[in-house]
């Protein structure tokens, strides 16, 4: 069965300005009407980074192994954070996407898989101006790792396949059961602590190491936090179990879309 | 060539008891289904040619928006198919999914999108869209500020800046105002002209007596009837007011038959009326049933029972056309003695205007008369039912003793009896006055 048709793709192509549109659109309409804009998007990021700094780093004291600039930790936050942001963003917004956009699936007829697309890319435009603001700091405070900062491209886009595939099967089985929005909330609150963000991997003990190495997410913020703090090149070898995850999550999900989005339509 | 070829089409929705059983289905995929199924649509055939124009007419939940939305392709077939050729452009809901804080021009755009259309083409048309939008200044405003009428402009108006092979209209339109459905009606039809498939579905049978010369008729999720919009027309409103009146076996009187009776039994007419009934400008007047609980006063010295129109048979009407006789009979029971009575009628429209009524009061002036208690009596009025603009009516009957001045009201029911008009021949002022004879004469010439 091909999942990905050349109609299909045909079809998004001649959607782009559709999909394009709606990007905007989304962004605009999250923005307007307030003040300070799309500030927003990069003060609830800050206001975590900071409070994490101040939390870890200045009142408990907690040091990097190894690392002995004064932004030490923060750079490591934010290698976490604002990555961990992209992806608890794209699952928040794709758990969401079918319900969201019931009147428009129930109205109008256009290429379904156009929805993720639009979620994904929504998400990637908020991460792009992050990480650019993240880049200038660095930049400027001397901290940039150098070319090998662009070896996070490809982890990036794993992440984003992780979170797409995983989205996508949330989003199918929200519109039939409503648990999965408030459950996955919980599961992400866990899976967020069970993820070296704001604590270096190398500070837990054994057992917990072992445990933590389980979870696909703590590789790929390993090798984030190697490259931007230390500037170190990952493992790409520890990165392949979350490559084949991706991989049978996004066909999988796609299979499950596919059977399930007429039923989809009739349930919104 | 067929544009739109439905066959064997069916929809039915899932309906698991609970959602426990659903996530068993799934998972267990080897256990027997959980589900049933609830049929909304069931073998729907038909196949539609470049520029046919087809109205869908039903009840409430006959499955008309559902078809619809088959053929959009916005929702799946559970079996059969549906196969399109060409370009779609449907106006199923009001605004299309216009999002309320964006700018009419934005969500022209965007819904240009949605319709296929390319940015740059879109651009182009723009000015075409708002000179038939009409909407002025407001297209560089939100959505959220426009009235329903200027949302149903706006959405008409790019749904038609490109002639779409196939145009599918559900009640939309009925939002906007006379002037706009008048013009919407007019594009259509130019569309139509050109080779536009038309489907077109509304309450409103005059509209699609205009536009469409073919009807499908549908009746709990299957077709009834697909044919000639007049026999199916005909066929549908006496199967409602049938419904409406409970009365079995109302039968579709021919009209050739009716017209040969009346040029019996009657000789002043309307000149023009085998004309006008054989025509579609006939103003066909659709009758409700005695209504039971409606809202009426009086001291219950008398009940009425039943406010019926008959025709000169004594048939009792479920529809009638406008300009042909008709008896009122007002039946009633007494529950007291009663002297000196008098009964009367008033027709009045949607606006409570008084139309035309009368009562029995002049005509029993010499010899008055007396009721006993629990007599059971019936006043009939025969009358030429004027020909009435389109609209709702209702009548008004009443059981007084006393002088027309000085009475007591024993009952008066303020809406015994509704009925409603599907006129296509305009009648001018409040109700129309059938014309005997209508003539144009030269009488001299100047030269």
């Amino acid at each position: 069965m091909d999942l990905i048709s050349s109609t299909k793709l045909t079809a998004i192509y001649r959607y782009r300005g559709f999909i394009f549109s709606s990007v905007k659109r989304e962004f605009d309409s999250r923005y307007r009407n307030s003040v300070l804009g799309p500030a927003w998007l990069v003060l609830n990021p800050l206001a975590q980074i900071l409070m994490f700094t101040l939390v870890f780093s200045q009142l408990m004291r907690t040091r990097l192994p190894g690392v002995e600039s004064p932004f030490g930790y923060s750079i490591f936050l934010c290698a976490g954070l604002l990555t961990w942001g992209l992806f608890a963003d794209i699952l928040n917004r794709s758990q969401n996407m079918f319900l969201d956009n019931a009147n428009f699936l129930k109205k109008i007829s256009f290429p379904r898989i156009c929805i993720p697309i639009i979620v994904i890319l929504n998400s990637c435009l908020g991460f792009a101006i992050i990480l650019s603001l993240f880049v200038g700091f660095l930049l400027i405070s001397g901290n940039f790792p150098g070319w090998i900062f662009f070896a996070i491209a490809p982890i990036i886009l794993l992440q984003i396949f992780l979170a797409a595939g995983l989205g996508m099967f949330l989003g199918v089985l929200n519109v039939f059961f409503r648990d999965i929005g408030h459950l996955f909330g919980i599961v992400l609150q866990f899976w967020f602590w069970l993820t070296p963000i704001v604590y270096p991997f190398a500070v837990l003990p054994d057992w917990a190491q072992r445990i933590v190495m389980l979870n696909p997410m703590t590789p790929i913020m390993i090798s984030y936090q190697g490259i931007l703090v230390q500037g170190l090149p990952p493992i790409w070898f520890s990165l392949f179990p979350a490559v084949l995850l991706a991989c049978a999550l996004c066909f999988f999900s796609a299979l499950l879309f596919k059977r399930l989005i007429g039923e989809m339509v009739d349930e919104l | 060539m067929a544009q739109v070829s439905v066959t064997h089409l069916s929809k039915a929705y899932r309906q698991y008891p609970n959602r426990w059983l659903r996530l068993l289905e799934w998972f267990l995929p080897i256990s027997k289904s959980k589900h049933s199924l609830k049929w909304i649509l069931q073998d729907i055939n038909f196949h539609l040619s470049s520029g046919d124009a087809v109205g869908i007419v039903g009840v409430n939940g006959a499955g008309k928006s559902t078809l619809l939305k088959l053929i959009t392709g916005t929702t799946q077939p559970t079996i059969g198919s549906v196969k399109i050729e060409g370009r779609v452009a449907a106006l199923l809901e009001l605004g299309m999914g216009f999002h309320q804080d964006f700018t009419g021009r934005q969500n022209a755009l965007m819904s240009g999108q949605l319709l296929g259309l390319r940015p740059l083409e879109i651009e182009r048309l723009m000015p075409e869209i708002e000179d038939f939008a009409e909407i002025g200044d407001y297209i560089d405003q939100p959505v959220r500020v426009y009235s329903s009428g200027m949302q149903v402009r706006l959405a008409f108006a790019v749904a038609t800046a490109l002639r779409p092979d196939i145009l599918i209209v559900d009640e939309a339109l009925s939002v906007g105002d006379a002037y706009f459905q008048h013009k919407s009606f007019s594009k259509i039809r130019s569309f139509q002209e050109l080779g536009t498939t038309l489907l077109f579905v509304s309450h409103d049978l005059a509209t699609i007596r205009s536009l469409c010369p073919k009807v499908i008729w549908l009746e709990n999720g299957a077709v009834r009837e697909f044919g000639e919009t007049k026999e199916v027309l005909d066929a549908y409103a006496t199967a409602i007011y049938a419904k409406n009146q409970d009365v079995v076996g109302v039968e579709k009187r021919s009209l050739e038959e009716s017209a040969v009776k009346k040029e019996i039994t009657h000789q002043k007419r309307d000149s023009r009326l085998s004309f006008i009934n054989n025509s579609n400008l006939r103003n066909d007047i659709q009758i409700f049933e005695f209504n039971k609980n409606a809202i009426g006063w009086g001291d219950g010295g008398a009940k009425i029972t039943d406010t019926t129109l008959f025709d000169t048979d004594g048939v009792p009407l479920s529809w009638i056309i406008g300009g042909e006789e008709v008896v009122l009979a007002i039946e009633a029971i007494a529950m007291q003695d009663l002297s000196n009575v008098f009964v009367g009628f008033m027709v009045r429209n949607k606006l409570g205007q008084n139309l035309f009524g009368d009562n029995t009061y002049l005509t029993t002036i010499n010899e008055p008369i007396n009721i006993g208690k629990n007599t059971v009596f019936k006043t009939t009025f025969r009358f030429l039912m004027p020909l009435m603009p389109q609209g709702s009516y209702a009548i008004t009957s009443g059981i007084t003793t006393g002088t027309q001045l000085d009475h007591v009201v024993h009952e008066w029911i303020h809406e015994a009896l509704f009925f409603e008009s599907h006129n296509r021949y305009s009648v001018n002022g409040l109700i129309g006055v059938p014309m005997y004879d209508i003539q144009i004469k030269e009488l001299q010439s100047n030269f």
